[in-house]
């Protein structure tokens, strides 16, 4: 560790302005940083890669050869062996829905109500900040009982009666996992910040000029947001996509699990056919990497700004 | 930073506010009611619900504080305690150290830095149903890559998963692996507000690399190591997934976390009372654990 907090120091460091002739330390510093970038970056990014060319590999090939990072004979037998053995294309399209409506929800209700929280002034605006602000410290573990509960005896939902009897309710449903997350309170605050810092000013004239105030954020200030809401849609869709233990509880019908969910079961079930898994899990894996490359760098950005305020 | 003074307007101020108020609380209202019915609600039920022995069959009574005193007497949950706690003593520690090492080596505004941040980053993106898949198969002890990679070496590696002296170690270091990228990034962000100034004025004095380091960037950036440690920790004390997906609690227990413990027993044996009265344990450890890491912590911040 000393090794590399030495580097890091000096990596730390700022650059000099004066061009002189480098230095042995500094070659022998800047050949030992390049080394630790490259080896950090293969423990990071190799057990992809090995996972995407073992799932290419046909069953025969992947135990007998399991070291050599190119298919001699590439195939992509597992992953039709997932689509015609199991439902995973189901999976695919529930997390889909579930993931697509969760950004679509979050970003319309958190972008409302953290207009209402940036831009308006009405008593009780700060007793409602510091509410959804304390609700993010509560652990989840702690709400999943009673909202199962909550989802099952919905009165009125999926066959039950006024009571909330008779029926299953929400669960099993889309619903069971969109209602309890459709806006956030991450979604409230992170876009009530993205409001705050743009100017008061605006909304003011477009008040004087009559306009009501659902017009003042829909056609004012929203499109000013358009950066904020498109990192709050990938962070959104990324939970979405990848949550698991809340999906595990509330969708058990085999028709109804998330691609995380049937990928779990796979890993019991395929103890020995690594084919298939590792398929799964590049599939699973894809629309979030995707997502990811097109955005990261407002990602990456925005989220150290996050951090440091 | 103030949010409740209300700025002053000039135009007829009692009509524009009236219209506001309404405006703000129509605005409001999905998240106000869906936070009313899924998080009130629910935290006021599981406070009863872990004062019976509701166990979604047949009736329940009111068994005030058995739950509680059951948890006590319960050698299983001293089980998922302790492995909790070594679950945290490793991943605290162990995540903290690798995301400011990997910040500090890439906090440079280089293109190349730039490019390493993405490709260390990648692990985050991933889900952890994902990951666990990946290091399943990397872990495997005959044809995994880990052991393949120790035998280079000459180290005969352990056989992980199936090891229940090597399985908890194991999801450790997944656990790091898949999460230190976010916590590297928020680092990165705070490596940004420590004044090159001082820096070099500290070096000029003679300081060495690691004083630089412990005299002015550890302070600088000690709030993001709050931020960081309490994100860690809480993470620590809700260890669910790895678990579940690489070795479901086993072998041997070795795994059996609190969070997977409190699920298995509410949504596996449906004691759903006892699993309540089991998630406020957990709850109020993180709280006592989050209010002392804000107290030393956190101290050093107001300095």
């Amino acid at each position: 560790m000393t090794a590399a907090t030495a580097v890091a120091a000096r990596a730390a460091a700022p650059v000099e302005a004066t061009p002189r002739p480098p230095t042995p330390r500094a070659v022998v510093g800047k050949v030992v940083w390049v080394l630790a970038v490259v080896l950090i970056s293969l423990t990071t990014v190799m057990p992809l890669v090995w996972t995407l060319s073992t799932s290419l590999k046909p069953e025969s090939e992947i135990l007998s050869s399991y070291l050599q990072l190119l298919p001699s004979t590439p195939t992509l037998q597992n992953y039709l062996a997932l689509f015609t053995d199991g439902p995973f294309g189901r999976y695919l399209a529930n997390s889909a829905i579930i993931a697509l409506g969760g950004v679509a929800t979050n970003l319309f209700f958190g972008g409302l109500a953290g207009y209402a929280l940036a831009k308006l002034s009405f008593r009780g605006r700060g007793v409602v900040f510091g509410m959804f602000l304390g609700s993010m410290m509560v652990p989840g573990i702690i709400t999943m009982v009673p909202t199962f509960l909550v989802l099952r005896h919905f009165p009125l939902a999926g066959g039950n009666d006024l009571f909330g009897e008779g029926g299953t309710g929400f669960i099993n449903s889309y619903g069971a996992v969109l209602i309890p997350f459709a806006a956030g309170p991450f979604a409230v605050f992170f876009m009530r910040q993205f409001f705050q810092a743009l100017p008061d000013e605006l909304g003011d004239a477009a008040r004087i000029d009559g306009a009501s105030e659902f017009r003042i954020f829909w056609s004012v200030y929203l499109p000013l947001a358009r950066a904020g809401l498109a990192v709050l849609g990938v962070l959104t869709f990324q939970a979405g996509w990848n949550s698991f233990l809340w999906p595990l509880i509330a969708l058990n019908d085999p028709q109804m699990l998330t691609v995380q969910v049937g990928l779990a079961g796979y890993v019991n079930e395929y103890q020995t056919e690594y084919g298939p898994l590792l398929a799964g899990t590049i599939l699973a894996s894809l629309p979030v990497l995707v997502v990811f490359v097109l955005a990261q760098r407002y990602i990456v950005e925005n989220f150290a700004h996050s951090g440091t305020k | 930073m103030s949010a409740t003074s209300a700025p002053v307007r000039a135009t007829p101020v009692s009509a524009t506010r009236r219209q506001q108020t309404i405006s703000a609380w129509v605005f409001l209202a999905v998240p106000v009611v869906l936070f009313a019915v899924f998080l009130l609600l629910p935290v006021v039920m599981a406070i009863g619900l872990s004062l019976t022995d509701y166990s979604v069959i047949g009736d329940f009574e009111w068994v005030g504080l058995d739950n509680y005193a059951r948890i006590v007497d319960d050698p299983i949950f001293w089980v998922a305690v302790r492995n909790t706690a070594l679950y945290t003593a490793l991943y605290v520690p162990a995540g903290l150290l690798v995301a400011l090492g990997t910040a500090l080596l890439l906090n440079r505004s280089t293109r190349t830095a730039r490019v390493f941040r993405t490709l260390f980053y990648i692990p985050v993106v991933s889900s952890t149903v994902a990951t666990a898949a990946i290091w399943f198969w990397l872990l495997n002890p005959q044809y995994g890559l880990l052991n393949a990679v120790l035998g280079w070496f000459g180290i005969d590696g352990p056989a992980w998963l199936y090891d229940s002296q090597w399985a908890m170690v194991a999801i450790v270091m997944m656990s790091v692996w898949a999460g230190f990228g976010a916590n590297m990034i928020i680092y990165l962000g705070a490596l940004q507000g420590v004044p090159g100034e001082l820096v070099d004025a500290a070096r000029v004095d003679g300081a060495g690399t690691f004083r630089v380091f412990w005299h002015v960037t550890r302070p600088a950036i000690s709030r993001a190591t709050f931020l960081i440690l309490t994100l860690l920790l809480i993470a620590a004390f809700q260890v669910f997934d790895q678990a579940y997906v690489l070795t479901k609690g086993g072998p041997g227990n070795s795994t059996l976390t609190l969070v997977y413990y409190i699920y298995d027993r509410g949504f596996g044996r449906l004691e759903m009372g006892y699993a309540s009265a089991l998630s406020f344990v957990l709850f109020l450890a993180i709280l006592v654990f989050s209010v002392a890491n804000a107290r030393v912590t956190g101290r050093e911040n107001d300095r």
